[in-house]
């Protein structure tokens, strides 16, 4: 729901890399985005079409990619991935144990661009 | 033509958010104001829990409130009301507040007059879990009538909390929310969390409520004193 502001957000980091390394273009920008998060990533590439017009990132194309829901537990220690959209079970597999902390899931950022 | 290169960037997103943030930490740190940052979802008792604060807690604790609506400024009249300061952020339709908007309230606050500074963010489940406002501690209510499935649906809202008030227990006896199974599911996603069982309307569990901020409070100063 909030994906403009994001996305300008994105736009500014984009734009401040590719200056400083003297780019004419940018080609694609590469996202890593928990799975955690909700945002709409068809509706970002919108936002994103929207705000660049004009600037050397216009027809850029977003690459995101979806950082799975990773678990550890705080008791034996295993990780073990969740799918959100099928299981609301957070127990440990190994032990059962109820304790798990986050590993993966809440990523937020901009892994790389290309440019010419 | 020129060659195309790859450049790695790994930057946060939010870093902007992030960064301006901490300088609103800075600045309360700098004046011993503690800032609670209060979600819910529309109707959950965000006003409610604040109203309840002020009057429990006013005689001994300076409390202010920075309002977050997309529109209105109803929230802020009845703070005003108690004899609080309250400042109104409307967003025009965003989701949540950001860091940025808080930094717009907190510098039309008297900081030196305030031992604390509670938001109400935007009611929404999803949007403010995302952003960091500046805020000390995160709380959020879940009350009763919306359902203990939530913490099944909006999974991160529960993990970033340190808090989490369950509202209206009064309409327990007429619904089947399950409060084991609510806790149960909020405790898997977030151990740490504190879960305060509270009624707005009767009065019950509010102590516990107040007990508990008053504490995150001491702790903070002490925290700035070392």
């Amino acid at each position: 729901m909030h994906e403009l502001s994001v996305t300008e957000s994105i736009l500014n980091i984009v734009l401040k890399h590719a200056q400083a390394n003297e780019a004419g273009k940018v080609l694609t920008i590469g996202l890593k985005i928990g799975e955690l998060s909700e945002l709409v990533g068809e509706c970002i590439q919108h936002y994103f079409d929207y705000l660049s017009k004009g600037t050397i990132a216009e027809g850029a194309v977003l690459e995101i990619e979806r950082a799975p829901v990773i678990f550890e537990c705080t008791e034996c220690k295993k990780t073990f991935q969740v799918s959100l959209g099928d299981t609301k079970d957070f127990t440990c597999p190994g032990c059962r144990g109820a304790k798990v902390t986050l590993v993966s899931g809440r990523e937020f950022y901009i892994k790389d661009i290309t440019i010419s | 033509m020129a060659d195309i290169r790859l450049i790695e960037i790994k930057e946060d997103i939010l870093s902007d958010n992030k960064d301006l943030a901490d300088e609103i930490r800075d600045t309360l740190g700098g004046q011993n104001v503690f800032m609670l940052n209060l979600m819910a979802s529309p109707g959950g008792g965000k006003t409610s829990l604040i109203l309840n604060t002020i009057r429990r807690l006013k005689e001994t604790v300076r409390i202010a409130v920075i309002e977050g609506d997309i529109d209105s400024v109803v929230d802020a009249e009845k703070v005003v009301k108690e004899g609080i300061p309250a400042v109104q952020l409307k967003t025009g339709g965003f989701c949540h507040l950001d860091a940025s908007m808080i930094k717009l309230a907190v510098n039309e606050m008297d900081l030196a007059a305030l031992d604390l500074l509670i938001i109400e963010n935007i009611g929404n489940l999803v949007c403010p879990a995302e952003f960091d406002t500046g805020a000390h501690k995160q709380a959020m209510i879940l009350s009763v009538p919306e359902g203990d499935d939530k913490p099944l649906k909006y999974p991160m809202m529960f993990s970033v909390c340190d808090v989490l008030v369950i509202n209206k227990i009064d309409y327990l006896g007429i619904s089947d929310f399950d409060m084991d199974a609510a806790k149960e599911r909020v405790v898997k996603l977030n151990p740490k969390i504190k879960i305060i069982e509270v009624s707005c309307k009767t009065g019950q569990g509010i102590e516990e409520w107040t007990r508990w901020l008053e504490k995150e409070i001491k702790a903070y100063r002490n925290a700035l004193a070392r």
